[in-house]
């Protein structure tokens, strides 16, 4: 029942998947109606300094008049913290310890809000602030829509994902699958996370993961996506099915520059089970490994169609499963797709 | 020698010493004369008119440009890019009356110039910003000489052509020493909107470097690549965006535009070197053509006679040259040099120098991460990644999270470095220590230190002061007491240079080992080393709110920026 959805041709998934995308809001300004209502918020709401009047304020002037209360001070944020004391290289040594004098702290705590509309301040810093450092963004790749020939079959492969978020938050989503041309898809998965930035390198990520194919099934997903040293981009995550089953996945993959266009990916994929799954004739243990090595040619950075060759091999319990049922437990494929992204 | 003035603006004519260079371009090259009053899409006109007096015009509108191949969306002012050399005169008032015809925010913030801050012209900082259709008049008294710039400080419009070049000539005649007068104002163009720009830069994947180390390429040995992908960097990471995207601009011409800067044999010329570009670095040079350093950021300095010179964005520099007959290249080669600006300085009217090639790529070292004392020491295996960001060595405010990808181990101050690519040249190359102040500054030892980190993720294109972007510390800005002597130490944790700005002020740079020089160069912008530290000294006298930021536009972007508060702030009545 489920063969319907899953023989959506993935470049249809990958549209409506990446509609969201097109819709981003990177940091264009606020609507224009209501801009256009505010136009005059612009103007000095009392009048400006006169410009000769540059302030004169005597060396340690007591406080001044002030509209609001200070800001709190903040003693770490002052910078004052654990300074190293080691590399003063530059003569004579002020202090280094001080927090900033009584008089900083004084004042309004904007300045502008002083001589400007205040409101009109207000939206302003609040675009200052979205456009240094509140971005948001996303991607959606292609990482392999690939044809794969084997003495044994003629498959297709897709592993796509996209995310959406700003520098630490994001919401990704992916998907993976196989089948045989003219024949069925045999796996298909849908997953969406949540993820999370945990170092500079690695995001954590956690969310469910649906199967379309062989059978409907729900995982909750627990997982960690980043570059490990070495360039090796890593992906793993643990998976705990609505049967209660525990499962494992780890992909890495490697871009080896030839030339500026010419990219050598050797790529490695383990999966991993808990338990014995009789339905999906997989068990305990190390249970599939796949190696690949691809060759792109980055016509442009986003579309890069490659060739390769991947060997790919059941093991232990898992592999006794398939000669059981009459199926190679290995074998090698030659590979050709693209990866692209936008 | 021709220039171009608006009819209706009076001009302070002495010698007619600054000449809009618009005007040398081979006429092909200039479309015609277009001043766009209202939003409709006009062909821009490269190069600037000269606009002087107390009232000055400018209105900012949508526009279209090409050069080269190459052609694209834009943002002028008064129909031209750059925009008017608005030329000015020492101690003169001006009332700047700017309007926006674009349908989004615009605004000009005047680079490098002493002012009221509310006249600094940074939205959310210094005011709210000039709306579609409104006019914003900036008033203020000119309280200083030289070279600077102004461009817009709203979204990404300065990637789009809107800056342009601003002089003033000093009370004391001293600008008159020279026969010409010639702005060369480097940028790029780009016909990429910045938004995706910006965009392609977060998502990754190096998008405009075509010169990654490859196993093919560079003459690194096997250990020392595998030591940088240990670390997860690349030793080519120079110009984040480049050739590939820019073309390179002087006063809005780009190479295929053939720019001539004309000259009679014997002359003394004037070159007002301003780099308005939004992303690049450039080497500056004249083979064979001598240049004497005269103006720093608009600051005399004493005469220091140089073959090339890196000016970081945002900076600029005044030298002066007496080429000899003939035709010679003025080469502004980016950084990372994938791509040049070139014009001609030639004393025949057409004839064009002949371009050197691009030099060969440079490649990032140990001092370049924070290691300058620790070379040729062995790295080879894992024990790498961890001493490369060690918390221990950042004060405790750093917020050393997935925004800071590395803690430089060993930063060490390099103000002798003449940067990237040009510690290795065969010819005298200018260094921050050999700049000078030619009027002595006041003697004040600093009061109080401070430490500011440069922090950055490269995978994420994340860019922070203190591990924060402005997001997370926009009520948090950095306080200094009116009138106060600080003694500021940025500390560059990324293996990018970064040019650091300072709004409102020009600051000391600590460019030497002794402590009573007076002669400290003043500067308002300042190059901070990869993986290196630059200490200036700041008396903080001008009230108010000022941005501070890197003035690489995209990692400004991406939030390396800050707002400095100088209190007590004198209240209105």
């Amino acid at each position: 029942m489920m063969r319907r959805l899953v023989a959506l041709p993935p470049l249809a998934m990958l549209l409506m998947l990446a509609a969201p995308l097109a819709a981003q809001s990177h940091d264009h300004p606020p609507d224009k109606a209501g801009e256009k209502a505010k136009a005059k918020e612009g103007k000095p709401a009392a009048p400006p300094l006169t410009p000769m009047a540059a302030p004169v304020v005597p060396l340690r002037l007591p406080g001044m008049p002030q509209p609001e209360a200070p800001p709190p001070v903040d003693h770490k944020a002052m910078g004052h913290g654990a300074m190293d004391h080691g590399d003063m290289d530059h003569g004579t040594a002020p202090a280094e310890d001080a927090p900033p004098p009584a008089r900083a702290m004084s004042g309004p705590r904007h300045a502008a809000d002083a001589i400007w509309a205040k409101d009109a301040m207000a939206s302003a810093r609040q675009q200052l602030k979205k456009e240094n450092g509140g971005m948001s963004t996303g991607m959606f790749l292609i990482e392999r829509l690939e044809a794969r020939v084997s003495d044994s079959a003629e498959a297709f492969l897709w592993d796509v994902q996209g995310w959406y978020g700003g520098d630490i938050h994001r919401v990704f989503l992916k998907s993976e699958g196989e089948g045989e041309f003219g024949g069925t898809v045999e796996d298909a998965e849908v997953q969406v996370l949540f993820s999370r930035a945990i170092g500079p390198f690695f995001d954590l990520q956690a969310g469910a993961r649906v199967d379309l194919e062989p059978e409907t099934r729900s995982h909750l997903v627990l997982g960690v996506q980043g570059l490990a040293p070495y360039m090796w981009h890593v992906d793993g995550a643990l998976f705990l099915s609505d049967q209660g089953d525990l499962t494992g996945r780890i992909e890495a993959e490697h871009d080896q520059k030839i030339t500026q266009q010419l990219i050598l990916q050797p790529r490695m994929e383990l999966e991993l089970s808990a338990q014995d799954i009789a339905e999906r004739a997989v068990g305990a243990g190390l249970t599939k490994i796949e190696a690949g090595l691809r060759l792109r040619y980055e016509i442009r950075r986003e579309f890069a169609p490659y060739v390769g060759v991947g060997y790919e091999a059941k093991l232990g319990q898992t592999a006794d499963f398939a000669r059981a049922a009459g199926e190679g437990a290995s074998g090698f494929a030659l590979l050709a797709g693209i990866r692209a992204w936008f | 020698m021709s220039r171009i003035i608006k009819p209706s603006m009076p001009t302070v004519s002495r010698r007619g010493l600054i000449a809009s260079t618009a005007a040398l371009a081979a006429a092909a090259a200039l479309p015609t004369p277009a001043w766009a009053k209202g939003g409709s899409m006009r062909h821009v006109k490269k190069g600037f008119g000269t606009y002087t007096g107390e009232d000055i015009n400018l209105a900012i509108a949508g526009a279209h440009y090409a050069t080269g191949g190459r052609s694209g969306h834009a943002i002028a002012v008064d129909g031209m890019i750059p925009g008017p050399l608005i030329k000015l005169r020492e101690g003169q008032d001006v009332r700047l009356n700017v309007t926006n015809n674009l349908d989004e925010d615009s605004s000009i913030h005047w680079h490098g110039l002493l002012l009221p801050f509310q006249f600094d012209g940074v939205p959310g900082v210094s005011f709210p910003g000039i709306k579609p259709g409104e006019t914003f008049t900036y008033e203020f008294p000119i309280r200083q000489a030289g070279t600077y710039w102004w461009h817009s400080h709203s979204g990404l419009q300065e990637q789009m052509g809107h800056y342009g070049p601003l002089v003033i000539e000093a009370k004391d005649g001293s600008d008159d020493r020279f026969d010409r007068d010639y702005i060369v104002l480097l940028s790029e163009f780009t016909p990429i909107h910045p938004h995706a720009i910006m965009r392609k830069l977060k998502v990754g994947e190096h998008y405009f470097n075509n010169s990654m180390m490859t196993a093919t390429e560079g003459d690194m040995s096997g250990g020392e690549r595998r030591m940088w992908s240990g670390m997860r960097m690349n030793p080519r990471d120079i110009a984040d965006v480049s050739a590939p995207a820019y073309t390179y601009l002087i006063n809005g011409h780009g190479p295929a535009d053939d720019l001539e800067y004309l000259f009679t044999p014997g002359e003394k010329v004037r070159l007002r070197i301003i780099n308005g570009s939004a992303m690049t670095f450039f080497n500056m040079r004249i083979p064979r053509v001598p240049m004497t350093v005269i103006q720093a950021d608009g600051q005399d300095v004493e005469d220091v006679e140089v073959d090339e010179l890196q000016i970081g964005v945002a900076e600029t520099y005044d030298v002066v040259v007496t080429p000899p007959d003939g035709s010679h290249a003025l080469v502004a080669e980016a950084m990372d040099r994938s791509g040049m600006g070139i014009a001609s300085l030639t004393s025949h009217k057409g004839h064009k120098a002949v371009a050197p090639s691009l030099r060969e790529v440079p490649t990032l070292t140990m001092a370049d991460m924070g290691m300058a004392g620790m070379e040729g020491m062995d790295h080879g295996s894992g024990g790498m990644d961890h001493s490369m960001r060690d918390k221990n060595l950042v004060p405790s405010d750093v917020e050393v999270g997935p925004g800071v990808d590395m803690i430089a181990p060993m930063p060490v101050d390099r103000m002798d470095f003449p940067g990237l690519g040009l510690d290795t040249v065969d010819h005298r190359v200018l260094r921050y220590t050999d700049l000078r102040s030619k009027a002595m500054n006041p003697h004040r030892m600093p009061e109080r230190t401070i430490q500011i980190h440069l922090t950055g993720n490269m995978e994420r294109y994340m860019w922070s002061f203190d591990g924060k972007n402005f997001t997370s510390v926009t009520d948090d800005p950095i306080r200094f007491g009116f009138d106060e002597r600080v003694r500021v130490k940025l500390v560059n944790d990324t293996m990018m240079a970064h040019p650091i700005h300072l709004h409102g002020h020009f600051f000391e740079l600590v460019n030497g080992d002794n402590p009573h020089d007076m002669h400290q160069p003043r500067k308002h912008t300042v190059i901070v080393q990869p993986g290196s530290s630059a200490t200036f000294d700041l008396t903080a006298d001008e009230p108010g709110d000022w941005a501070f930021h890197c003035h690489l536009l995209y990692h400004m972007h991406a939030g390396m920026m800050q707002v400095v508060t100088v209190r007590p702030f004198p209240q209105e009545a």
